[in-house]
């Protein structure tokens, strides 16, 4: 086995409402969505009209600036509707499946004997292409670039994270067959993370041609960006890629079948949910009603989150899964005043710090609103990033070169190597309350336009 | 039943506060009480779905709370020198001696609270900020470094010089170079040295001319030190419990000790600086004994952790997040060099007796420079590592 990479910085938040290990496959859905706003990096134009009907892997948009990357219908039907936003922002394409399964054709075979050209086609044409994310920026690959290495986290340390290896476990050749693609993308090597606290389910491992390693400590351990900077940082001018591991069994999956599969499996999680567990649906679906009696009925609204508590989005009760996300958390919203809450021993409020009594109950797992719990302020403490950010980059010097927007400090101070999930701790801990995860976009942007790429 | 009753009411009241409303000029103030009492309703936008229960004014209420030790201590040594220089007999825990402090030192904390928040206010209102809880713990920093006699006029003066000059005219809380209390302290050194330093000013009622029993001369330990009068000062264990005359909060190493595991286990106080603060002091104080040019050199150097407001200065000022190095290796550094400056001044300067004050102020202007070199080497490594492999590249 590989060495064990140890992540000594890092907090594990302990929730309520865990997935347990069984699957449910609910009824399919009236209604499925695409999200532009999900893809990074990706300005899009409609290439279809309300009411038209599309077949499971029909593009429904593509980027401006590179028209190969699309994004596809994840179903059989008819578009239901074009929701735009501000300024008609582009914010949901709605599809309304039909009741026959018809899919756009794609190529079969086995990528080990294609060339990387037929490879990458196939991966745009499959619609699945926005699965590849590049750094630096944390935005959509671009198809022309030849990454240093592609890395794979075959482990989510987040709060109720899913698990990759329960999640895959039948589709052993899928992923295989997905790594066996993208190996042709890359000049360098496929390294897959692994993780050292629970069992490793074999379907990781044991792949040609490919580095793994061991990591071992608490959440942001998990994240590949905190992998690849442990294994080998990005420097300034280098491409890295990533992907996730079910997305890369959904790139599998087309060479094997010749069509794009999009079933999907995610876990409902969170403090409100009845049965938290896992689901057998399909990407982009409505979970509406997937959460029908399935909320514990509270004297608080519930916020459904696509994704973690720490990075995902506000979707809403009627929203829909989005792209990246296996995992769906349901906590309580929390639209209270708490009565000097600042003073009370705390033994109910959950804090990283040592400051309520409640850190003398360590095994206790929590239920956690949406409250701000304190207002803004300018940055007081100090070291309090750090200890959650196990990354050679001074955080809040860096923080406070985006807010200035200075572009070279930025880059001295290693702005390439992370996206808003590794420092997203680094929010949650944060006294000042500091909207830590907007202003790194912000600095992503406003560097990346500056690069002009 | 009744926080819904306060709820409704601020509610009912909070209209009036906002933009348009008859009292809008006071928004700030509004602001400011209404979370002191409630802690708001507000949600997480975007980001992060969850956060921590900490919040600034959480972390203030740990520090005051760290403080408390050290505050009942001087008001029980208050009243205990007191009735010493009367040659009256009390036991050091008594309500007499407890009760004749509270009524020395409260005032002082009054004046310092009322002088700091009215111009925190005033200023927050002007910029339309919050009112920052900055000076939640500053107010009550400034009393326990003065000495009990002092007049509350200066404590009024002291405490405006250092929120205006010292906070306000840096942008506010978040942005001062100086640690404020200390500036306070600093200021009135300067400004009426007579009321700052000598024999009289550490015991109340000296200062007026009560009577005084013979053979009391109310110098703090550290004054005889620094007049070489080593054979005067007390043994480590009188000096780390504190039983002394000095500032009203600096005197005892044992409550400030309990205050400093109260920082260190809540992670509110650095242990890193603390902890270099003490080996920076240990060090030099080491040296010192090395050279032993007089008797406070020849001094045991472990004594100068108990003397003066090296334990105080060390636990709670230096720690200031704002004023201090703020990455961790520059912390070690600063910290240390701390420790080191406070005890060489105090012995080799005689003008200065308190040398942690200047050391920490010092410290405070080089720290920006201590954690720019600190950063500067990360900025280099990133910059090795790209050369290496550009290099391994070719």
């Amino acid at each position: 086995m590989s060495k064990v990479i140890k992540i000594k910085r890092g907090l594990d938040i302990r929730l309520k409402g865990a997935s347990e290990p069984t699957v449910s496959i609910p009824d399919t859905p009236a209604l499925f969505a695409v999200k532009p706003t999900d893809f990074r990096g990706i300005e899009p134009r409609l290439l279809v009209k309300q009411g038209q009907e599309v077949l499971t892997g029909t593009p429904l948009f593509c980027d401006k600036v590179n028209p190969d990357i699309v994004l596809v219908s994840p179903v059989c039907g008819t578009i239901e509707e074009v929701v735009r936003g501000e300024r008609r922002k582009l914010l949901n394409i709605v599809v309304r499946a039909g009741s026959d399964q018809r899919y756009e054709p794609l190529e079969t075979g086995s990528p080990e004997s294609m060339d990387p050209e037929k490879i990458r086609k196939q991966i745009l044409r499959s619609g699945l292409w926005p699965s590849i994310i590049q750094r630096p920026y944390g935005v959509v690959a671009r198809p022309g670039d030849i990454p240093r290495d592609i890395f794979i986290s075959a482990f989510d340390s987040a709060p109720l994270g899913p698990d990759y290896g329960f999640i895959l476990r039948e589709d052993a050749e899928a992923f295989a067959t997905g790594i066996a693609a993208l190996k042709k993308l890359t000049s360098g090597r496929i390294h897959i993370g692994l993780d050292k606290r629970s069992a490793q389910s074999n379907l990781f491992t044991g792949h040609q041609d490919v580095d793994y390693q061991v990591f071992t400590g608490p959440h942001p351990a998990g994240n590949v960006g905190i992998q690849l900077h442990q294994v080998a940082p990005l420097n300034k001018g280098e491409v890295v890629w990533t992907v996730s591991p079910q997305l890369v069994a959904l790139i599998g999956k087309t060479f094997m079948l010749g069509y794009l599969d999009c079933s999907w499996t995610f876990a409902l999680c969170g403090a409100l949910i009845r049965e938290p567990r896992y689901i057998r649906g399909i990407m982009g679906m409505s979970v509406a009603a997937l959460l029908t009696g399935q909320i514990v009925e509270e004297e608080r609204q519930p916020r459904v989150i696509s994704g973690n508590v720490l990075t995902g989005s506000n979707i809403g009760k009627n929203g829909y899964l989005g792209y990246y996300d296996s995992q769906v958390t349901v906590i309580p919203e929390g639209r209270y005043y708490d009565l000097l809450g600042w003073a009370m021993p705390g033994m109910k409020k959950y804090s990283a710090s040592k400051t309520f009594l409640s850190s003398l109950l360590p095994s206790k797992s929590w239920n956690i609103d949406t409250n701000m719990k304190g207002g803004q302020r300018a940055f007081v403490l100090t070291g309090q990033y750090e200890k959650v950010f196990p990354m050679d980059i001074y955080p809040v010097q860096l923080l406070k070169a985006i807010l200035v927007g200075d572009i070279d400090r930025m880059e001295q101070l290693g702005i390439y190597e992370v996206v808003e999930e590794d420092m997203a701790l680094c929010e949650f801990v944060c006294t000042s309350k500091t909207e830590v995860q907007e202003i790194l976009r912000n600095g992503l942007d406003l560097m990346r336009k500056e690069m002009g790429e | 039943m009744k926080a819904k009753k306060l709820r409704q009411l601020i509610n009912r009241m909070k209209p009036q506060f906002e933009k348009g409303g008859k009292l809008e000029k006071l928004h700030s103030t509004f602001d400011a009480l209404e979370s002191f009492l409630f802690v708001s309703d507000k949600v997480t936008g975007r980001g992060s779905h969850i956060r921590d229960s900490i919040d600034l004014k959480r972390t203030m209420t740990i520090v005051l709370l760290a403080l408390m030790p050290a505050l009942v201590f001087g008001m029980m040594n208050t009243g205990y020198q007191h009735f010493l220089s009367l040659g009256t007999n009390v036991s050091f825990i008594s309500w007499q001696t407890f009760g004749f402090g509270f009524v020395k030192v409260f005032p002082i904390i009054v004046v310092s609270y009322v002088t700091g928040l009215t111009i925190e206010f005033i200023t927050a209102q002007i910029r339309g900020h919050e009112v920052n809880e900055g000076f939640l713990v500053t107010g009550m920093l400034i009393p326990l470094i003065m000495p009990v006699d002092v007049p509350l006029w200066m404590v009024a003066l002291a405490t405006a010089f250092a929120v205006v000059f010292g906070k306000e005219v840096f942008g506010g809380t978040g942005m001062n170079v100086f640690n404020p209390a200390l500036l306070a302290r600093v200021f009135l050194f300067f400004a009426y040295p007579a009321y700052m330093t000598g024999d009289r000013i550490w015991i109340a009622g000296l200062t007026s001319g009560e009577g005084v029993i013979d053979g009391f001369t109310g110098a703090t330990p550290l004054a005889d030190a620094a007049a070489g009068h080593i054979d005067k000062i007390p043994g480590f264990m009188d000096l780390f419990i504190g039983v002394i005359p000095g500032s009203i909060g600096e005197t005892s190493a044992l409550a400030i000790l309990i205050g400093a595991i109260i920082l260190v286990v809540t992670g509110i106080g650095s242990w890193k600086i603390m902890l270099s603060v003490v080996a920076g002091g240990l060090f030099m104080g080491g040296v010192l004994n090395l050279w032993g040019a007089n008797t406070y050199m020849q001094m045991p150097f472990y004594n100068h952790l108990v003397l003066g407001g090296f334990a105080f200065g060390a636990v709670f000022m230096a720690t200031d997040p704002v004023t201090g190095a703020q990455t961790e290796t520059g912390k070690w550094i600063y910290g240390f060099l701390i420790g080191l400056m406070a005890i060489l001044i105090r012995v080799v300067n005689p003008a200065y007796p308190e040398g942690v004050m200047l050391a920490i102020l010092l410290m405070n202007v080089f720290a920006p420079l201590i954690d720019h070199l600190v950063v500067q080497s990360n900025i280099n490594r990133r910059l090795k590592r790209m050369v290496k492999s550009a290099n391994s590249e070719k």
